[in-house]
């Protein structure tokens, strides 16, 4: 037996799917569904998806979060997730990382959110060894008082899930589209989008993250990397998932109520 | 005794029951009283409470959810007439960042939700047994009941729960 084979024995085994560029639906769809229907542990990275999508968590509404007027004229998707949590815009400079795990699989863990968070902030402890100021504050990953990290997760009777979005970079513009939210973590201190966050791609190399994510995780599970197609799964599968894309006729009322709403209130 | 009157009066204070006389003990123990259980209710694994009355049994989830699942900013829940399964979800509430599934601990139909939950959510938090009940559900087999734990096994279970973690 070579020595990281003796390492990983009695761990549990966690299957590891490396994508790059999956649509954010499409994953955020197979995730659900192997919270739901699988019995085993999972670890997703997907580096990058496709297209600027704005996702907003369970109970998010588009009016309260989004600039509604600037999401419709430029055509921007917007999905409401399983997970809870806030809003996000994401794109092709985003890497996603998701662990999926029986409530059993990290020995002495509590499956609640603040245990699974506290957690997750020791495997990325590892991760950001030396490479900046880390820390979880508030449920998000900083370096510093900047966020770099957004988390969300759900959990069932005898699972849970956690996943992360990492802004390795992003585009300003983007973040345009994203009202200051009514609850925000007090750190934040009310600073707009540009001075609260920061670009993962100024502290590490993309590669160097994702490989020593993969090795963090190999602290707590025996990793096998699996090929899996988001594709052919969503298709096979009569699941019916919570994550859902909102229509645009969803959008266009939001954005007429919420202008009623205004010219009420000026009204008065 | 006179730590047990303090305790419960700060208890009654914060609007939760204090456990069964047995429970509170030494001062390492205080903290667990403001984890409640109350008599009269059947509890699930899961952390859901049934409290039986005639011909239904209205159901929430327990002092010991709501406080590690920290504040509740979202409740979902289904529409009366639908019906539940027993130890299968019938909603989800959201704390901060988190979605955590409901499940049911009997089965029957959804005769009642609690409304009061879409705007006020908090109630959880602050009267998981009372104002924060979630749905009342006409019990289409009562002998599930039989199979809950009651609230002498619910304290241990919880205990010997945190214990291990």
């Amino acid at each position: 037996m070579t020595i990281s084979q003796t390492r990983n024995v009695g761990l549990p085994l966690m299957k590891l799917v490396r994508w790059k560029g999956v649509p954010i639906l499409q994953q955020l769809h197979l995730e659900e569904q192997l919270l739901r229907t699988s019995s085993e542990n999972w670890c997703i990275i997907n580096d990058g998806t496709n297209d600027p999508t704005i996702v907003m968590g369970i109970s998010g509404k588009p009016a309260q979060l989004l600039k509604l007027d600037s999401v419709l004229n430029d055509r921007i998707p917007v999905i409401r997730r399983y997970t809870g949590g806030g809003t996000v815009v994401v794109d092709c400079g985003t890497v996603f990382v998701t662990f999926i795990c029986n409530k059993d699989a990290v020995p002495g863990l509590q499956p609640y959110p603040q245990p699974i968070m506290s957690w997750s902030s020791l495997l990325y402890a590892l991760v950001f060894r030396g490479f900046g100021d880390f820390s979880l504050r508030e449920n998000d990953y900083v370096f510093g008082n900047h966020k770099f990290g957004g988390n969300a997760q759900s959990i069932t009777k005898n699972r849970w899930i956690h996943h992360t979005s990492f802004l390795w970079d992003y585009e300003a513009r983007n973040m345009a589209y994203l009202k200051l939210p009514a609850r925000a973590p007090e750190y934040r201190v009310a600073r707009d989008h540009l001075e609260f966050i920061c670009r993962m791609k100024d502290y590490m190399p993309r590669s160097v993250f994702v490989d020593r994510t993969i090795k963090a995780v190999e602290t707590y599970f025996s990793v096998r990397p699996v090929q899996l197609e988001a594709m052919e799964t969503n298709l096979n599968s009569k699941f019916s998932h919570s994550t859902k894309l909102l229509t645009e006729q969803e959008l266009e009322a939001a954005a007429f109520e919420s202008h009623f709403e205004k010219g009420l209130s000026h009204s008065l | 005794m006179a730590l047990r009157m303090w305790a419960s009066s700060t208890a009654n204070a914060l609007r939760v029951s204090c456990a069964s006389k047995a429970h509170v003990s030494p001062a390492f123990s205080l903290s667990r009283c403001f984890s409640s259980v109350l008599d009269g209710l059947k509890y699930a694994t899961s952390h859901e409470w049934v409290k039986h009355e005639g011909s239904v049994a209205t159901i929430g989830i327990t002092d010991h959810a709501q406080d590690h699942l920290g504040e509740v900013v979202f409740v979902e829940l289904p529409e009366p007439g639908g019906s539940v399964s027993k130890g299968n979800g019938f909603g989800a509430v959201e704390s901060v960042k988190a979605t955590s599934d409901v499940n049911s601990p009997i089965s029957g139909e959804v005769v009642e939700v609690n409304s009061k939950l879409s705007e006020a959510p908090g109630l959880i938090n602050s009267s998981p047994y009372e104002d924060g009940w979630m749905i009342k559900v006409k019990p289409s087999n009562p002998s599930e009941l039989e199979s809950l734990m009651g609230p002498k096994e619910y304290t241990k279970f919880c205990e010997e729960e945190d214990a291990a973690h």
